[in-house]
């Protein structure tokens, strides 16, 4: 038995992290047979690992990790970077050329045109330094100038100037993907701001008439009322975080029925089934908040007689289900769908656009398969559900 | 035993549970009351829905069992599954909480940022899962065996069927409440004939085991052998016989059993006279009461078993994935550490009973050594030492103990296996986490039949060995080393978890082993443990440039209390 054990051991002490470190290091190594093969893979792979630290926009840390790899793409001895401002970045031999080098990239950067510096404007006194010539292509973003490069040399080829241009190219794309990003971004920014500005109009003038409805008659509770409504929006207009609690969303919804129940009275009912298990998942900032809303101002505003809302929250394994149900008129499919599906006449109707946009929230967060599902017919109420994952990665409550 | 009133017991439990599953009784609050509806569960709930779902067959029958034949040594299972939340309130708990993940592999994706060791970390929680589900079945089927005499495998397909359909139907989910009152279940129907066990005891005079030799038959006895074993006899005793024995059919055969081994078949009752010394089975040793009662006297290598056993035990408790899940209930970090001190403390209370059981049995059921089902201890003793109505309550309260055990625990790992196979192997969506179910019930009712009967506690000693060799270094090192990488950590699981699953399959399919290698088999840990953590941060050394990006920000996730205002980092979309 002992050689066994014995052989087991080894197998697994040796074995197991040497294949694991060998997979690790793999990647680098497998690089194909043929040395036309080797140099096409070394240049993508050089490339690519250029690319990360590009994609946050032109910014001093991502040029300087880019520029090691620019550099050894293009196979020049040193590689400045700059911007509108100032020198980001210079990398290679020659270190005291760094002080001239925004300098040779000012006419570029004024007109951005390719320049090529011949020793009379580059080389310096020492006799060791390679340096006497520069190859500076312009970085450009749709159209404009934001930026240069800089190839610094023994000699400046055709070949080199054609290389220097091929790789500006190819960071000028990689900055067009960022500012992409900075605009997908911003665009999301821009939806929850909207949609926190969508809340109030109707809500806030709807809440103070009530509220000034009670002054007289009632003052204790137009005075809580206002507290509410001051905490209300206070929750709703914050600005940290993209995401939240589940208890804290549900807090905020409390809150807005509390409202919403004054105005209504009896004509209000909620019924409430929340699995204590969930309320510690982290959601989307305000992705509840529209669902009631929506049934309360579609479902029973304009309906005569009562109206239930029930609000539903049940664990189920590793996602936790929610669902908001109304009894009111609900809602003509085809024009939901056209609401969800970003149709701009429909939406231009009263209403679902606080929907749509949490739908697109959830996708964005999430993933596809995690929108809402509306079940809805006119006359027959409505019920959105909404599934959330109780981990996804890079999704926490602040 | 009147089988009656187990049976009831059995199928009161069986029905509850199936009832609970199929109505979907969830016990969320049904109110239009804001302030009731989001009152999250109190640590106290949380950590008896914890102790629920912990307590397994093997700390409801396998302690007092193994205590029984083993002694002193055996002290050390209950202390160290207690000990366990120590360690996991110290090092685990609350920054594992504010990470914000799930289950274990969530965590490894949260904290190293690969999917590859995410992937690696579910199948072993799949093994784990797997393999602590075994022993659950097997022991069901000696329950049922021992109230009702039906086969072993009809306890295990029992429960089995009744998990499937529970977690199949969704009942067996957001279930806190119920969990909790499981956990009162197992105290009360451990503690209640406890005391009438020891009020019977004091009536009795109060022996305590201590002769110098193995322990004798007190009177005259008939032992009704369930599966077959093989028997070691010391001196020479004349026995009646009826069934098989030594491969001859006997029928009330008076007859003298010489000393040395004797096979003794399945279904074979054997009379044996006041004052015969009990013959033990033969993987059990024959301690006199006095080793008995004394640290490392019961097996070879006694002081490497105990630390190994010590470490496995104080270890694994974070490595077992139908636990680390109900954490998540935990509104904070902060009430992630109170729930698990009142874990340790509410654990350290049932711990208590276990022994008790032990050391009765010592005294008034030795025929167990001889059967080899020392499992069945708790079961018996009620019968034996209360007696009349009052004695097949307390039984029938015990074996309700024991079903209340076997589905608890069954269904927390059901759950977290089908969810992490559901998931992760299959690609998700209902439909898979309905073949994840099955798949998750039926593999280990298919070994706890294939494999050979081991006591029940052994076996989920080492599965905690092997959650105690992959799972502890990743969350341990993960949670408090910022140099740890990806490779390091699948390097280590891979070493640890492969060497301890190895051990363990070469103890349960191919032992028992004698000798050193026997002893490290048998208790692994105390070698895998630390060459899961050698490996693991000697790897994550010679990968320095794989240390996951956003290291930084997960680790003042981690660590800052929530009540601190600092920039945990914001969401951005992926590419960014």
């Amino acid at each position: 038995m002992e050689p066994v054990v014995a052989v087991l051991l080894v197998v697994a002490l040796v074995g197991v992290p040497a294949l694991v470190l060998w997979r690790v290091l793999r990647g680098r190594r497998e690089l194909g047979s043929s040395p036309a093969e080797r140099a096409t893979f070394e240049t993508l792979h050089t490339a690519s690992l250029a690319a990360p630290p590009l994609r946050a926009g032109l910014t001093e840390a991502g040029a300087q990790k880019a520029c090691r790899h620019l550099r050894a793409l293009l196979g020049s001895p040193a590689l400045a970077i700059a911007d509108e401002q100032r020198l980001l970045v210079y990398d290679g031999e020659g270190d005291h050329h760094a002080r001239e080098a925004f300098e040779h990239a000012g006419k570029t950067l004024a007109d951005g045109r390719t320049q090529v510096l011949g020793p009379e404007v580059v080389s310096c006194d020492l006799p060791e330094c390679p340096i006497r010539f520069a190859v500076v292509v312009p970085l450009t973003t749709d159209g404009r100038v934001v930026g240069s490069l800089a190839a610094y040399g023994g000699h400046a080829s055709a070949g080199l100037v054609r290389a220097a241009h091929e790789v500006a190219n190819w960071v000028n794309s990689q900055l067009e993907l960022a500012e992409l990003d900075r605009s997908r971004t911003r665009l999301m920014e821009a939806e929850v701001r909207a949609l926190r500005a969508q809340i109030s109009p109707h809500f806030i003038y709807n809440s103070l008439t009530t509220i000034a409805s009670f002054v007289r008659s009632d003052p204790d509770r137009s005075r809580e009322l206002l507290l509410e409504f001051a905490d209300f929006t206070r929750y709703s207009f914050r600005r940290h975080g993209e995401f939240t609690t589940l208890a804290e969303e549900l807090r905020s919804i409390d809150r807005y029925l509390t409202l919403e129940r004054a105005r209504f009275g009896d004509q209000l009912r909620v019924t409430l089934r929340i699995a204590p298990e969930v309320l510690a998942v982290a959601v989307p900032f305000l992705c509840l908040q529209p669902l009631v809303e929506n049934a309360v101002r579609h479902g029973l505003e304009s309906k005569p007689g009562a109206g239930r809302i029930s609000i539903l929250a049940e664990d189920a394994g590793a996602e936790c289900r929610i669902s908001v149900e109304d009894d009111g008129v609900g809602m003509d499919p085809d024009r939901l769908r056209g609401i969800l599906a970003g149709d701009a006449d429909a939406r231009s109707g009263t209403g679902g656009v606080g929907l749509a946009n949490v739908d697109e929230r959830l996708r964005q967060v999430y993933g596809d398969e995690y929108g809402l599902v509306v079940e809805t017919g006119r006359g027959a109420g409505t019920k959105v559900s909404v599934r959330l994952p109780k981990y996804h990665p890079g999704v926490s409550a602040d | 035993m009147n089988a009656a009133y187990g049976v009831a017991a059995v199928v009161v439990v069986v029905l509850a549970a199936v009832l609970i599953g199929v109505f979907g009784l969830r016990l969320s609050r049904t109110t239009s009351d804001f302030y009731v509806a989001s009152r999250t569960v109190s640590p106290l709930w949380n950590a008896s829905a914890i102790g629920g779902e912990y307590l397994s067959a093997a700390s409801f029958l396998g302690v007092a069992g193994l205590i029984l034949a083993h002694g002193a040594d055996m002290l050390w299972l209950p202390v160290g599954w207690t000990g366990g939340y120590l360690v996991l309130l110290v090092l685990v708990s609350a920054p594992l909480r504010r990470s914000g993940a799930y289950t274990l592999p969530d965590f490894a994706e949260a904290r190293l940022e690969s999917m590859t060791v995410r992937r690696s970390a579910s199948v072993l929680v799949v093994l784990i899962g797997w393999l602590y589900l075994m022993p659950q079945f097997q022991s069901a089927g000696l329950v049922l065996r021992t109230i009702t005499g039906a086969p072993v495998w009809a306890g295990g397909l029992l429960v089995a069927v009744v998990v499937a359909v529970n977690v199949l139907s969704g009942g067996m989910r957001s279930i806190t409440f119920v969990q909790a009152f499981q956990y009162w279940l197992k105290l009360t129907a451990l503690a209640l004939p406890a005391v009438f066990l020891l009020l019977a005891w004091r009536a009795d005079g109060a022996p305590a085991p201590t002769a110098r030799t193995p322990p004798v038959f007190a009177e005259r006895t008939t032992v009704t052998v369930a599966v077959d074993v093989t028997v070691r006899v010391t001196e020479p005793v004349g026995v009646t016989v009826t069934g098989r024995l030594d491969g001859r059919s006997l029928d009330r055969a008076r007859i003298t059993l010489a000393p040395g081994p004797h096979a003794v078949a399945r279904e074979t009752t054997v009379a044996f006279p006041a004052g015969a010394a009990v013959p033990h089975a033969e993987n059990l040793p024959a301690l006199s009461d006095r080793q008995w009662a004394l640290p490392l006297e019961s097996r070879d290598y006694p002081l490497y078993s105990t630390y190994s056993l010590i470490l496995a035990t104080f270890l694994g408790t974070m490595g077992l994935p139908h636990v680390l899940v109900r954490f998540y209930t935990n509104p904070d970090g902060r009430a992630a550490r109170r729930t698990t001190l009142v874990v340790l403390t509410l654990l350290g209370a049932f711990y208590l009973l276990p022994a008790v059981y032990g050391a009765l049995g010592r005294i008034y059921a030795p025929e167990l050594l001889m059967t080899g089902r020392t499992d069945a201890v708790v079961l018996t003793l009620p019968g034996r030492l209360v007696g009349g109505t009052a004695g097949d309550l307390l039984s029938a309260l015990v074996t309700a103990g024991a079903f209340a055990a076997f589905l608890s625990t069954s269904s927390g790992l059901t759950v977290s296996v089908a969810g992490v196979i559901g998931q992760d192997i299959l690609r998700g969506g209902v439909r898979s986490f309905r073949v994840a179910t099955v798949l998750a019930v039926l593999v280990p009712l298919a070994l706890a039949t294939a494999a050979r009967a081991l006591p029940v506690a052994d076996v989920v000693g080492l599965v905690f060995a092997v959650a105690a060799s992959s799972f502890c270094p990743l969350l341990v090192l993960g949670i408090w080393w910022r140099r740890f990488t990806d490779a390091g950590a699948m390097a280590g699981l891979l070493t640890g978890g492969g060497l301890a699953c190895a051990a363990v399959l070469a103890t349960i399919a191919g032992g028992p082993h004698t000798g050193l290698a026997g002893a490290l088999l048998a208790q692994p840990a105390a070698w895998t443990v630390p060459i899961a953590f050698l490996v693991m941060v000697v790897v994550s050394l010679l990968t320095p440039g794989r240390i996951p990006k956003g290291v930084a920000r997960t680790m003042v996730r981690l660590h800052t209390p929530e009540t601190l205002k600092v920039d945990r980092g914001d969401w951005r979309p992926k590419g960014t």
